[in-house]
């Protein structure tokens, strides 16, 4: 059975190591702070300019001042602090950030990233993407293997306009964990009751696959 | 004592015309300096060209500056949540320059600092990267991006004193703290103006000094764009 978003989450959440500070991109991204084990000290820095956030606020405690990059209202944490803009890509930039988890339309096999722009399409910007995928030593993005149309997005060459070049680490989607190495993709986990041909199938890119593959443990 | 303070949002405002460059602070809705964006609807100036992260949307923010089609180009990093901005943009009426979110922050802070321009990774390799300077560092590829020049820098802040100093509260802080003294008058407008000695001055986050005119601001919405809660346990 293929991964639902949730299930895409779970599984990033196991790379997630004690005393992380960790950037979580919109949507499934968002998902991952869920997910986390229990006794890892981890915060979350959003790029709005906060590192310790915490859950929704209960009704009536929310704060037009306090949200997150996705505009939604949030909490802090212990700890918490707040700054400028610039303080805020400043330490993303000079990799004070450990991990950034974000979501894509297309990753090709030398780690190229595009997901912010369909020419034709209203483009409605690249906000902090930009900025986080060139500077980040750590990506991990989540997203769907296929798009609607049943055509892979885990590509040779990415066909939309790129976000960053050769910036990608891991891809989690429904169906597999793969890690990109300097030759190019390679499977290290099936989601649970896919098969490797099926992965293959749903895959551009050439795949590495080296051994028998073994199932995701999302328990 | 230097004072900054001037009576309201029209005499803030003194000066700022049809055609000039104006940084706005704010991220989404949040730290928005609503009363000069008010003003700026009431004095009906255009062919402005906006410096600020977001558009606003239909009705709030710069979304009634737009609605008035007082803005000739926007620099933003994301334009989405804006039903008048796509129109305007996809009929040619609006320029529209996408810059990612980082560069745009240092943008304002190399220009508020005196320095005119510096090398980023963000948007190496991409369209964004297209006719600038790349150099490499340390075996890995920048690009240069030049500090902004804008008439006006207009911020919002939670506190200020009649010195110009200021104090933010939360993630209002956002590109407000970096457009103060970002531009050739940087106008401050505050929840609360306070009498000079009342502010701690270990806990100022921008000194006055970046400041021309402070005042407060008659009345703030603090419109919320994405009200998420969770449910209390019982």
């Amino acid at each position: 059975m293929a991964l639902d978003k949730n299930g895409i989450a779970k599984r990033i959440a196991q790379e997630v190591q004690d005393g992380f500070y960790v950037n979580l991109g919109i949507g499934i991204p968002t998902l991952v702070a869920n997910y986390v084990p229990e006794g890892l000290n981890v915060e979350f820095q959003s790029e709005n300019g906060v590192l310790g956030m915490g859950p929704f606020p209960f009704e009536g405690e929310e704060d037009a001042d306090i949200i997150n990059a996705g505009k939604q209202t949030i909490t802090t944490m212990p700890g918490a602090s707040f700054f400028d803009s610039a303080m805020s890509f400043g330490m993303i930039r000079s990799q004070h950030v450990d991990l950034t988890i974000l979501g894509a339309m297309e990753v090709s096999e030398n780690g190229d990233i595009a997901n912010w722009k369909i020419p034709g399409k209203m483009v409605k910007g690249m906000g902090g993407a930009m900025d986080l995928v060139a500077s980040a030593e750590n990506i991990i993005v989540a997203m769907m293997h296929v798009n609607k149309a049943g055509e892979s997005k885990i590509l040779k060459r990415c066909t939309l306009p790129l976000t960053g070049v050769g910036c990608v680490k891991k891809v989690v989607t429904e169906l597999a964990l793969m890690e990109i190495t300097a030759a190019g993709f390679k499977l290290l986990e099936r989601a649970p009751g896919v098969t490797v041909e099926e992965i293959v199938a749903a895959t551009e890119a050439n795949l590495i696959i080296d051994g028998p593959i073994p199932e995701m443990n999302l328990n | 004592m230097i004072t900054k303070k001037v009576n309201n949002v029209t005499e803030a405002l003194v000066g700022l015309t049809d055609g000039m460059t104006v940084m706005l602070g704010g991220f989404g809705l949040s730290g928005l300096p609503e009363n000069s964006i008010a003003e700026m609807v009431r004095l009906k100036v255009k062919d402005l060209t906006c410096i600020s992260n977001n558009a606003g949307v239909d009705d709030f923010g710069l979304g009634l500056l737009l609605h008035q089609r007082q803005i000739k180009k926007m620099i933003s990093s994301y334009v989405g949540e804006n039903a008048e901005f796509e129109r305007q943009m996809l009929s040619g009426e609006l320029e529209v320059e996408l810059t990612p979110q980082g560069t745009l922050a240092e943008k304002c802070r190399a220009a508020q600092a005196g320095i005119p321009a510096f090398f980023t990774p963000a948007g190496y390799g991409t369209e964004v990267a297209e006719g600038k300077e790349v150099r490499e560092f340390n075996g890995k590829k920048y690009i240069l991006e030049e500090a902004y020049k804008a008439d006006f820098a207009i911020v919002k802040a939670w506190k200020g004193d009649e010195a110009g100093n200021l104090v933010f509260r939360g993630t209002s802080r956002n590109f407000n703290a970096c457009m103060a003294g970002a531009g050739k008058i940087t106008i401050a407008e505050v929840e609360e103006l306070v009498p000079v000695g009342t502010l701690d001055p270990n806990h100022i986050h921008i000194p006055g000094i970046y400041v021309k005119r402070i005042f407060q601001g008659e009345r703030y919405e603090k419109r919320i764009e994405q009200r998420t809660v969770r449910k209390r346990d019982i």
